[in-house]
């Protein structure tokens, strides 16, 4: 482009985008610029104060987008083992305040504690409850179906049993309650830390495990196997009453198979009860101690702490399973 | 622009009545921005300067009053092709959380204009060059930043479409004295620079000082009054003189 001058004498009317492209084409074809008024003019110098430098965004090589791609593996893989190692460090310092508390039991926080067992345990009855009853229904259902080919219909009182004793009665309600109750650990803890309400308390004295943790962890790990207890209770009550209903086995015919069956299945169940309530506690309370200043991380951090929650539990439960069945439980 | 001399009124507010439930915010309101100049709006917490900004660009429906922006009348028209002319900061920035900073000024294009990707770009990094902000704050996100670094490109969203009136809420508060000063000269350029009218609501008094042609000063609903910095030390209401006249102001007037 030959060299030249951009009369802007005849201009009617200039805004920043106009004056950057006129800069940028006389910058680019070394012309020049004359005649602007002087209004115009200090638009113009304030423009070319801060024109940004010519620039080609040139295309990255294939090699670096290889490589870029390879160190975003290793970063989230060397972020999930610092994430792994912190979780950890936390349920440690949480085990560790138990036993200090067992030592010391005027540091537990009695108030608190009922508090959560209320909101963590008692209010989630009805949810508990009501989803028990109905997957009772759909495991006498569905068994009744398959079971009558066979002639074996009575049989549907120890699947009922089994089943809803030994697995879904618990997990179904582990699942419920991370779904309720850890995501308002992370909440309630994080918009905590958000509002440096954390930090203040560590300023007094308090110990935020002590303060917040401990009694959402505990009140979990006490209302947990009285919450699996209600689900095996309606679980059993639905299935009984579809069993009536669509096989026409009576209250006490179920009643009678029903103490056939091993008390064994119901203590395996209750047993992992306070396993997933300490891990539903933990998780939701570390992600909510993870929060940082802005109320996006509040919901990243929620959002996870849900997922995580419920993944760890149904991992717990598959790894009892192993366990149990090599020990012939 | 080059007209000279002519007092033409950029925003109108006549009568404007504010209520929240039993408290009147605004009890009949007159006020005027210039073209060209740098209004600044003071008054205590609670007379309603936030709700004032709110009620001129349309957040909020005033029970009764007229607003006039550019000759068009902002409680009934289609603000679409209005909302070009006008660039708002809010406190802190607002800032979408989601974007980039350049992202953030680029929303407004977007929304407004059919512009090719590269040229948006490239005028979005104008503008944040022109808010003094580094060339690589434009690929970090708003939680990135530090809080004068928000405002700045709170201030390069809002200058965007090139509006022509400004509306600032706040744009010191939270800043330190070096940040804010350096906040008030770039108001002041940048107004110069693109002969904006600015609508500046503001508690920080070297903030008057510095960038305002004209203060005026909310109470009982109403402007109690307007008039300049100087003309205000004369001013007899209470709290108008114990605002104009406390420690702080003294520094700002000496300084």
């Amino acid at each position: 482009m030959p060299a030249g001058n951009l009369d802007l004498s005849e201009l009617t009317s200039l805004d920043t985008a106009g004056a950057w492209l006129i800069l940028s084409t006389a910058r680019r074809s070394g012309g020049t610029v004359s005649g602007a008024s002087p209004a115009r003019a200090v638009l113009l110098e304030a423009v070319q104060a801060v024109l940004p430098p010519d620039r080609r965004i040139p295309k990255p090589p294939r090699h670096v987008e290889m490589l870029e791609r390879v160190d975003q593996v290793g970063r989230a893989t060397v972020d999930g083992l610092r994430g792994l190692a912190r979780i950890t460090g936390f349920f440690g310092e949480v085990v560790s305040h138990v036993a200090g508390t067992l030592i010391h039991p005027g540091r537990l926080r009695v108030t608190a504690l009922v508090f959560h067992m209320q909101e963590t345990g008692l209010k989630a009855v009805p949810i508990v409850a009501l989803m028990a009853f109905l997957i009772g229904i759909v495991i006498a259902y569905q068994g009744a179906d398959q079971l009558r080919q066979f002639g074996a219909e009575v049989f549907v009182v120890n699947l009922i049993a089994v089943s809803v004793l030994r697995e879904l009665g618990i997990l179904l309600t582990a699942i419920i309650v991370a779904g309720r109750s850890a995501s308002a650990f992370t909440a309630a803890i994080g918009s905590m830390k958000m509002r440096e309400e954390v930090d203040a308390m560590r300023m007094l004295g308090l110990d935020p495990i002590d303060v917040l943790v401990l009694p959402r962890v505990l009140g979990l790990l006490l209302m947990l196997p009285v919450l699996g207890l209600v689900a095996d209770l309606a679980g059993l009550l639905g299935g009984g009453l579809m069993a009536w209903y669509t096989l026409g086995i009576s209250p006490g015919m179920f009643e009678t198979r029903l103490l056939e069956t091993d008390v064994a299945h119901f203590l395996v169940g209750v047993a992992k009860a306070p396993f997933f309530a300490v891990i539903i506690g933990v998780i939701g309370c570390f992600q909510g101690m993870q929060v940082e200043g802005n109320a996006e991380s509040l919901g990243r951090l929620t959002s996870r702490s849900v997922v995580q929650a419920i993944f760890m539990v149904i991992l717990a439960d598959a790894t009892f399973s192993i366990i149990f069945a090599s020990a012939g439980v | 622009m080059e007209g000279g001399g002519v007092m033409e009124p950029v925003i109108q507010v006549r009568g404007l009545v504010n209520r929240f439930g039993k408290a009147t915010i605004h009890n009949g309101l007159d006020i005027d921005l210039i073209r060209g100049e740098v209004l600044g709006v003071v008054g205590a917490s609670g007379t309603g300067k936030s709700v004032l900004l709110r009620s001129i660009v349309g957040l909020q429906k005033p029970q009764a009053g007229q607003i006039t922006v550019l000759g068009v009348d902002v409680r009934t028209a289609d603000l679409r092709e209005t909302r070009a002319n006008w660039g708002v900061m809010f406190q802190d920035g607002a800032l979408f959380s989601a974007l980039t900073v350049r992202e953030n000024v680029e929303a407004p294009m977007r929304v407004q204009y059919r512009l090719p990707a590269d040229l948006r770009r490239s005028l979005a990094d104008l503008k944040l060059a022109m808010v003094g902000l580094p060339a690589k704050a434009g690929s970090l996100y708003p939680a990135d930043l530090s809080g004068g670094m928000r405002k700045r490109a709170g201030l390069a969203r809002a200058l965007a479409l090139d509006p022509e009136i400004l509306l600032l809420d706040e744009p010191t508060a939270g800043l330190d004295p070096i940040a804010a000063s350096e906040f008030d000269r770039l108001i002041t350029t940048l107004q110069q620079a693109l002969n904006l009218s600015v609508f500046l609501v503001t508690h920080d008094l070297d903030t008057l000082h510095a960038t305002c042609n004209r203060i005026a000063v909310l109470g009982g609903g109403k402007v109690m009054v307007t008039g300049t910095m100087a003309e205000m030390v004369d001013v007899k209401d209470p709290w108008v003189h114990s605002y104009f006249h406390g420690p702080r102001a003294h520094a700002a007037l000496a300084g």
